[in-house]
């Protein structure tokens, strides 16, 4: 139908969406086929037992500790009525909005020998008295398992509100009561959703370096980071962060195979929302208190002791180079926002107007890097780009003399920007596709009989039509990016300093006070999209 | 008797959803509560199945109470079976799972043989192993009616079983379902809103209005001696015609009379109006009487005419489809009745 050059530029488009995460795969993939022979690589004999072991250990609490967490608020919001049950609904998501090093950063600041907690303990219990080490594996899971809880609390309420009232009373009638419906029917049809939500919160957790940097667990990604930055060996970093991206993408794997999987969820079962039990009076205080205890030791005591620490040092903290440190973030953000939104909207009309497979399949493999921890893309794409960056220097060396200029690739923000787009475009895509997909086919037909085709339609057409959704896209890139540390860390300028940059080197410091300020300005962007969501969910109910 | 309620009322808020039911099923008998969207007719079947507490009356099953002012047996204690109308399969089950569901009590290899031979029932034996997603909407049915049949329930609750599937579909399902039902014995409660799936299916229905039971009865009575004009609109298509009787007590209508014997010894004394069904008026060329056809409707193997008589009054006509008639042309018309009902003239 369409005719050849639009084939070959939607093919174009997409190969050249595809590049920045097929670069850091296969550069890592290349460190491990070249054998090392690095002073360093014997080192690895020693780094990576423990590395994976802690991580394996972390992921395997945090999925357990999330899992559980996120799908008993689920049940308790979705099937029973509570005092404040509307409000714990939505304010139950409200941690999502914390980065996981922010909530560390209070944790180890709050529960330190000094802090707070332990000193009243002392005062109160004699000066043998310890808490166990927040900042220890077990710690670190307890951290990680308060901020994703929300990913298999949401997906899983969902599950549980889609199982329709007449599933559970065909159950009944079949001689279960309420109790042994829940574990024999509803349980297992939202199996799939609470496992992708599972899915989500180890894939995170792999990915994640904030925490167990501020915690001095050693992982995977702390290691990848101190091979690079202690030990300056690329090879070490890509062979480790190879190791990662393979586990990270089996995770992603499993993920998406569990939620497409039978699709119970999508098979909808109708017959009207699953009706709600009202708890009597104590069990309801019960539960409300359940609830509020989540909600306080995962969002609003950390919120209350970040302010409060924020407001201690905000006299001598807050000087010009804070106003820095903000513009630079946003800026930062914003045009990384621009970029994977553009790139977004890109690729999701090129995948609309040409349907081939083969190019389907290359624009789901542009989006994977999602699944890929910010250490690795940024090791990954670093490497190439330094070598590169090597090549033309030597070129120019040998044909410009001394008037040749001081390439410096690898540092710039070129590097950064690329990384963000391999990591975030499918945050971009999700949004931008599926309103493009609400955009009914006969609608573009209309468009062209019209005579208003190619990009004419998509300015005329699609693009009005797609405003909510790019600017859903383009909000949540933002705060995504607002809250983003490997990259940024690894990848900036030499100096650059961002709000996310600022936390991490005051935790690294152990100066968890001073860490309050920089934390409260990513928080308040973070309940940007926690809103968004909260909103969604109080209009389904 | 199998299933019995007495004057049940429930109430949703201010609005009465079902008020002074009462009826009763024999064993092995099909009941059919029949009626328009929101007359109540779900809510009764919730009440039976112990989905809804009784705000008045009282429920029995097999003689035993199950809900009354201060009793709830609750629903997994009833031993009712229920096919909903979106069948409400456990989708992350097989047929055959579905239909062990509710045989936790038996061993597990008695368990296996008694959901092989009910699925055999219902002709599904080799869909066994496959997934509620995997199979057409006939099938699903099927294996709905199978699960709650397995159990042996005392009483067999259907929810609009048919509403989710095609007609034709459903014509042959509703044959299989009776044939099935009777010989199992099985006593069983539909809720429709078809009256030729109430027609086919029950051997008692009861039709609702507005919460109440306007006439519970045989297909046959409630077609041909309907107690109200609301009745006689919504089992089949009616008209009416007014009549006045004469001292010999014969019906004089505008189409002629009616002969005493036919008359239902209920009528009024008063000026009346006699039910016509369109095959209660029969075209005949040499009739005297004639009526102007206004609209016609082809249905294959007859026309259904709307005449306009002389009066100005419409009835509708079934004639067979050879006598092919244009609107406008004046056809000759008898009445041809077996039964006659009336209603006082000033009713609606």
């Amino acid at each position: 139908m369409s005719p050849f050059p639009a084939r070959a530029a939607a093919a174009a488009t997409v190969l050249l969406l595809a590049v920045p995460v097929a670069v850091p795969v296969l550069s890592t993939l290349a460190a491990w086929a070249t054998p090392a022979t690095d002073v360093w690589s014997h080192q690895l004999q020693h780094v990576l037992p423990r590395a994976g072991l802690n991580t394996a250990l972390l992921v395997l609490l945090v999925a357990a500790g999330a899992g559980l967490l996120g799908t008993a608020l689920a049940w308790l919001v979705a099937a029973h009525d509570f005092p404040g049950r509307k409000f714990f609904g939505w304010a139950l998501l409200a941690p999502l909005a914390l980065p996981g090093y922010v909530m560390a950063v209070v944790f180890a600041g709050a529960l330190d020998f000094s802090g707070p907690l332990q000193t009243a303990g002392r005062a109160l219990l004699g000066d043998t008295w310890r808490l166990p080490a927040v900042r220890s594996i077990g710690g670190a899971a307890l951290v990680l398992t308060l901020t994703l809880y929300p990913y298999v609390y949401m997906l899983a309420r969902v599950a549980f509100e889609s199982t329709g009232a007449r599933t559970l009373e065909a159950a009944q009638s079949l001689g279960l009561d309420r109790r042994a419906a829940f574990r024999r029917v509803v349980l297992p049809m939202a199996r799939p959703a609470i496992a992708a939500g599972i899915g989500l919160v180890a894939m995170e957790t792999l990915a994640d370096f904030g925490v167990v940097a501020a915690f001095n667990v050693d992982t995977f990604t702390t290691a990848i980071y101190r091979a690079w930055f202690g030990m300056f060996s690329l090879a070490a970093a890509l062979q480790m962060a190879a190791l990662l991206a393979l586990l990270a993408l089996v995770a992603a794997g499993i993920e998406r195979r569990l939620r497409g999987g039978r699709g119970f969820a999508a098979q909808r079962s109708s017959g009207g929302m699953l009706q709600r039990v009202r708890l009597p009076a104590a069990q309801g205080r019960w539960a409300a208190a359940a609830a509020s205890t989540v909600l306080a030791v995962a969002f609003v005591l950390p919120l209350a002791q970040l302010l409060a620490w924020a407001w201690q040092h905000a006299a001598e903290d807050l000087d010009g180079r804070y106003l820095g440190f903000v513009l630079r973030s946003v800026a930062l953000a914003a045009s990384g926002a621009i970029v994977v939104v553009m790139a977004a909207v890109t690729l999701g009309y090129a995948l609309r107007s040409d349907r081939r497979t083969w190019l389907q399949l290359l624009g789901r493999f542009a989006s994977v890097g999602y699944a890929l921890p910010g250490t690795v893309l940024a090791v990954g794409l670093f490497a190439p780009i330094a070598m590169m960056n090597g090549w033309m220097q030597d070129w120019l060396d040998v044909h410009w003399g001394d008037a040749a200029p001081q390439l410096a690739l690898q540092g710039t923000l070129l590097t950064m920007l690329l990384a963000y787009l391999a990591r975030f475009l499918a945050v971009g895509v999700g949004p931008v596709e599926s309103g493009l997909a609400r955009i009914h086919r006969n609608l573009d037909e209309a468009a062209v009989s019209l005579g208003a085709r190619g990009v004419a339609r998509l300015g005329r057409v699609h693009l009005p039509l797609l405003r909510g959704s790019v600017l859903a896209a383009a909000v949540l890139v933002f705060v995504d990016l607002m809250k983003e540390l490997p990259i940024t860390l690894m990848t900036r300028p030499f100096g650059f300093e961002t709000l996310a940059v600022r936390v991490f080197e005051m935790a690294a410091e152990g100066e968890w006070a001073r860490a309050a300020l920089p934390s409260v300005f990513i928080v308040a962007a973070g309940l940007i999209p926690v809103w968004f969501l909260a909103r969604r969910f109080t209009h389904v109910a | 008797m199998s299933l019995e309620l007495h004057d049940v009322s429930k109430c949703f808020g201010p609005r009465p959803a079902v008020e002074h039911l009462s009826f009763a099923l024999a064993a092995g008998e099909i009941g059919c509560l029949l009626g328009p969207s929101g007359c109540g007719k779900t809510t009764a079947l919730r009440c039976v199945a112990g989905f809804e507490t009784l705000d008045a009356g009282r429920i029995l099953l097999q003689g035993r109470v199950v809900s009354d002012h201060d009793l709830h047996v609750p629903p997994h204690a009833r031993g009712v079976g229920l096919v909903f109308q979106e069948h409400a399969l456990f989708p992350h089950l097989t047929a055959l799972g579905n239909v062990e569901f509710g045989l936790r009590a038996l061993a597990s290899a008695e368990r296996r043989a008694r959901a092989v031979d009910t699925l055999r029932l219902v002709g599904l034996d080799d869909c066994a192993e496959a997934y509620p997603a995997e199979l057409s909407g006939g099938q699903q049915q099927r294996v709905a009616i199978a699960r709650a049949l397995a159990p042996r329930p005392a009483v067999l609750l259907l929810d609009e079983p048919f509403a989710s599937l095609d007609a034709t579909l459903r014509e042959r399902l509703v044959e299989e379902l009776r044939t099935l039902l009777k010989s199992l014995g099985m006593t069983a409660l539909v809720v429709t809103h078809d009256q030729q799936e109430a027609f086919a299916l029950a051997d008692r229905v009861g039709l609702m209005r507005e919460g109440r039971l306007e006439q519970w009865a045989t297909p046959y009575e409630l077609y041909h001696r309907p107690v109200s004009r609301f009745v006689a609109r919504f089992v089949g298509q009616a008209s009416f015609l007014p009549a006045a009787r004469a001292a010999d007590g014969v019906l004089q209508t505008e189409l002629g009379p009616l002969s005493a014997q036919a008359v239902d010894s209920t009528c009024c004394d008063m000026d009346c109006e006699v039910l016509l069904r369109p095959d209660d008026i029969v075209h005949d060329d040499d009739a005297p009487r004639r009526g102007r056809i206004v609209d016609r409707v082809f249905r294959g193997a007859n026309f259904l005419y709307t005449l306009e008589l002389a009066s100005g009054r419409r009835v509708l006509a079934l004639v067979p489809s050879h006598h092919d008639h244009h609107v406008g042309e004046l056809i000759g018309v008898r009445l041809d009745t077996e039964h006659v009902v009336t209603f006082a003239a000033g009713e609606c």
